[in-house]
């Protein structure tokens, strides 16, 4: 009898990716958490930035192993033995699971950074409508100075022209949506600046459900906003 | 590794008792064909932190890593008391952890910063960190699996170091502030004397350089 092999179902691959500049900053621990989880989110969806980050983090082991050492104070290393010689420095155990938010049997819609800021099932979320066909909720960050937001755009629906005050990051989850830079679907990323003005359209036959990481009106993103944050701590 | 690195801050232990230890690692590194010595050395010494709680393997691990994590602390503005802090902070996560060190997935150093680099965040920043899960079920798997191993880690680890070496002089120093010193790119920008988008044109390609001196290594 002749086998059938069915080949495994094809996962279309993001062709929208994050610029090098951020993924080294979150390859260095420069990011911000909304930066952060944009990143972390888009690497479970992309298999080639995956790979870029390897090769981004192994230049922080190299640059590691190629910095003048600081010696340690005399006793330090007494110290650590002390301390792994305590109970407390027992194997770690793993990462707790998490539930699946969503999808029984095909693999859960919001990769594992996400979910960690989104618990229990996706309809049951406090949604906002912000205009017919777009509804959007916020993820509690504990840096207030991102906003990050899951954004539902009904399937035909499109946002109107718009442009930004300050950094916009999005990135698909379920459905698409294109735009006049092109189309943009699950895993794929579009970044927006003032000098990006956009209509995205979301795409005919599913919902467009994305997450959108954007500066606060002060625009305060990234490197920059550490900057500036110890003076506003004191407004 | 040079040896007597491995012993500071351990008067109790002589280079003695661990030096059987490292001769038999060297005999094992003799089989494999593009063994370097030190870095091959320190994942199978972090190998045996792990699976045999070694902790000779430990300190010789600590004596190596220990100053340079904390010149790394100190070159991104904690003091000595924070950096030492975080140092013994991060060793300590690195004996917790080490079972799930897997040489064929990063060389120790890169393992080693990766955790250096969240306890920095965690603990002098204040801040939570989102991190990719490697297990997460709705992780999209590569087209090709072998593609996921285009960075074969071991001897990845000596080609990207290669690599960096080649790469132009101001490429590097931008490279090495954005991991190495707090510094954003407006402020590297403005100290260089350069307008912001040099900047970050500079580090895309520095990263597509890289890239393609892997590709032409492998």
């Amino acid at each position: 009898m002749m086998s059938v092999r069915v080949p495994p179902e094809s996962v279309a691959m993001p062709t929208h990716h994050p610029h090098d500049e951020l993924l080294v900053d979150y390859a260095a621990g420069a990011c911000g958490e909304g930066e952060g989880l944009f990143v972390a989110t888009h690497l479970a969806l992309c298999p080639s930035c995956r790979t870029r980050m390897d090769v981004y983090e192994h230049i922080g082991g190299s640059l590691l192993e190629d910095v003048a050492p600081e010696p340690m104070s005399t006793g330090s290393l007494d110290a650590v033995m002390a301390m792994i010689g305590t109970g407390e420095s027992a194997p770690e155990p793993a990462r707790a699971p998490r539930p699946a938010a969503q999808a029984a049997g095909g693999p859960p819609l919001l990769p594992r950074p996400l979910r960690d800021y989104v618990t229990g099932d996706l309809a049951a979320l406090p949604w906002r409508t912000v205009m017919r066909g777009v509804d959007t909720v916020s993820l509690a960050l504990a840096d207030r100075r991102v906003r990050a937001r899951l954004l539902r755009i009904r399937d035909g629906v499109a946002v109107p022209t718009h442009t930004h005050a300050g950094s916009e990051y999005t990135l698909v989850l379920a459905g698409g949506f294109t735009d006049e830079h092109g189309q943009y679907l699950r895993g794929d990323c579009a970044i927006s600046d003032q000098e990006v003005t956009h209509r995205p359209v979301a795409d005919l036959g599913e919902d467009c459900l994305c997450l959108t990481v954007t500066d606060a009106p002060l625009k305060l993103t990234g490197r920059f906003s550490r900057l500036l944050n110890p003076f506003l701590r004191k407004f | 590794m040079p040896l007597d690195q491995c012993i500071i801050g351990l008067p109790s232990l002589a280079v003695g008792a661990w030096k059987p230890f490292y001769g038999a690692m060297d005999e094992r590194l003799n089989d494999k064909p593009n063994g370097t010595g030190g870095e091959v050395s320190l994942n199978d010494l972090l190998v045996a932190v792990g699976e045999q709680r070694d902790r000779t393997a430990f300190a010789a691990i600590f004596g190596h890593f220990a100053p340079r994590i904390k010149a790394y602390l100190m070159r991104r503005g904690a003091d000595q008391q924070t950096a030492e802090e975080v140092v013994q902070e991060v060793m300590v996560t690195l004996w917790r952890r080490a079972d799930r060190y897997d040489p064929g997935q990063a060389d120790a150093s890169t393992w080693v910063f990766t955790i250096a680099r969240n306890k920095r965040i965690d603990l002098l920043r204040r801040e939570r960190r989102p991190e990719l899960d490697p297990d997460d079920p709705a992780l999209t798997p590569a087209a090709n699996p072998a593609a996921d191993d285009v960075v074969k880690a071991t001897q990845d680890a000596g080609r990207i170091r290669s690599a960096l070496r080649v790469l132009p002089d101001e490429q590097k120093e931008l490279l090495h502030m954005a991991f190495f010193e707090d510094k954003p790119h407006s402020v590297i920008a403005t100290e260089r004397n350069l307008p912001l988008g040099t900047v970050k044109s500079r580090i895309r390609l520095a990263m597509t350089r890289l890239r393609k001196e892997l590709r032409e290594e492998g």
